[in-house]
């Protein structure tokens, strides 16, 4: 395959940056789109130019560390993330603009880089629950029941990449809220800090900087885990609910 | 964040959207129901237009349930359009370098025109106002006044640019109900499950059609002859 590459470079957080174009050649249909990525580094480094900065971990689609903005969607054209998709989606000849997500709590560090430090700061506000230390507690005693847990286990596939909040307009997190809210809510090991985690953890989304929601739907066609709207229906349930207790 | 109170969220703010936005879904039924009464003629259009002024007497003054209703919605607008100022605000900060390249791949059209469709409707209700309500725009030159609501009707639809206005308005309205009603459905958590979505994505279609609908059989019978003076 034959590509015409425009992306996005950066030198840094203060650079301005813009578009770069580049043509590649001899890409596999068969390779993944970072390792296209990877090919093009290489041709840069053999060339003595700085090779593109992007993020990747696992390369097995569950760490949520590779982001990217596909031709104007989160992960590309596929439901999945970045690293499982591959070039066999696109044809031979295109044009594919790259682009990091874009939002204020997501400063960009490097070319395709940026530091989604804001998700981790949302969780420690309240994404968790409190639980003594020591053996681990026998696994029956708390019964959760059978629809909760699924929706829990769902839900709980988030894993944090932002693809969420680049495809929002408004640049809101709240799918990925939602779906810690909706996670830890549903279990009954989450239910003593239920409401003080959900108005902890939208104050902590908002002073980041995040947009609010419009319900337009965007997020939940661009997660890669496939996290419903309906998370989001939840997350509003409990503020409110939170907003009736006066936290 | 440690500190963080419910009422100062952005989701606060969307809640008293979602509600200010349930208090016009309510209003506008109202309203299309007593513009429906033209079909039954001049007399029982008028008669409606007066049983609303008197609505209510002796407990409250001639038009005290109008200025109630009034009121009420002023200050639902105030509120509705206040919150989404902010909240525009907020969005417009949150993402201040635009993509090169973005796709729209699972909102409606009608989701991704609310605010310029807010902003067509306000000026909409201004115009409306000055139309119906206070009578600075009248087509017949002040000979029908608010003594006879049925001949400002037939003649404001007579005139086929006030009608075109109107039914813009009635495309802009029908837009701004449909993503709303699911919308506020959504903000107020009455969607939790997949099916419940499908119901208020259904209800946002009825409401749409129904209101902008409803609204539009006047003028356009108007326009055909099917209501006449």
């Amino acid at each position: 395959m034959n590509l015409t590459l425009n992306i996005w470079r950066q030198t840094g957080p203060d650079d301005k940056g813009g578009i770069h174009t580049y043509q590649l050649s001899g890409i596999s249909p068969d390779m993944s789109f970072l390792e296209m990525l990877d090919v093009l580094n290489e041709q840069l480094n053999e060339k003595g130019e700085e090779p593109i900065a992007f993020d990747s971990d696992c390369r097995e689609g569950i760490c949520g560390m590779c982001s990217l903005m596909i031709n104007g969607e989160a992960h590309g054209p596929e439901v999945t993330t970045t690293c499982q998709l591959h070039m066999r989606s696109f044809s031979d000849g295109d044009t594919i603009t790259i682009e990091p997500w874009r939002a204020e709590p997501f400063p960009v560090i490097k070319d395709l880089v940026v530091d989604r430090g804001a998700f981790d700061r949302i969780i420690q506000a309240g994404g968790f629950i409190s639980a003594n230390t020591g053996s681990a507690p026998e696994a029956n005693s708390v019964p959760a029941p059978r629809d909760k847990a699924m929706r829990a286990f769902n839900v709980a596939t988030c894993i944090g990449c932002g693809g969420c909040v680049a495809a929002c307009p408004n640049g809101s997190a709240s799918l990925f809220l939602g779906a810690k809210i909706t996670h830890l809510g549903e279990l009954p090991q989450g239910q003593p800090e239920r409401y003080t985690r959900v108005v902890d953890m939208v104050g902590q989304h908002d002073h980041e900087g995040f947009g609010g929601c419009t319900n337009i739907g965007e997020c939940a066609a661009a997660c890669p885990k496939e996290i419903p709207l309906d998370v989001i229906s939840q997350l509003n349930k409990d503020l409110r609910t939170a907003l009736k207790q006066g936290l | 964040m440690k500190g963080s109170r419910a009422a100062r969220s952005t989701i606060a703010l969307k809640l008293l959207m979602a509600v200010s936005g349930l208090l016009f879904i309510g209003f506008t039924v109202g309203h299309m129901y007593g513009n429906l009464k033209a079909f039954s003629g001049e007399e029982a259009f008028n008669e409606y237009a007066h049983h609303l002024r008197e609505l209510g007497e002796p407990m409250l003054p001639y038009e005290g349930f109008l200025w109630i209703v009034r009121v009420g919605l002023l200050a639902a607008i105030i509120v509705h359009i206040a919150c989404a100022f902010v909240l525009w605000q907020r969005a417009a900060k949150a993402r201040p370098v635009k993509y090169v390249a973005k796709k729209n791949r699972g909102s409606s059209l009608s989701s991704r025109t609310m605010r310029w469709g807010g902003i067509t409707l306000l000026l909409f209700i201004v115009w409306h106002l000055l139309n119906f309500t206070i009578v600075k725009v009248n087509p017949s030159n002040g000979s029908t006044g608010d003594d006879n609501p049925y001949q400002l009707v037939v003649d404001t639809f007579d005139t086929p640019w006030m009608t075109v206005i109107y039914l813009l308005a009635m495309v802009a309205l029908g837009f701004h109900l449909h993503h709303g009603t699911f919308s506020s459905l959504q903000t107020l958590g009455f969607t939790n499950t997949a099916s419940s979505r499908a119901r208020a994505r259904a209800a946002g279609w009825v409401i749409a059609i129904v209101i902008a609908g409803g609204f539009t059989l006047v003028p356009l019978s108007v326009l055909v002859g099917i209501i006449e003076k």
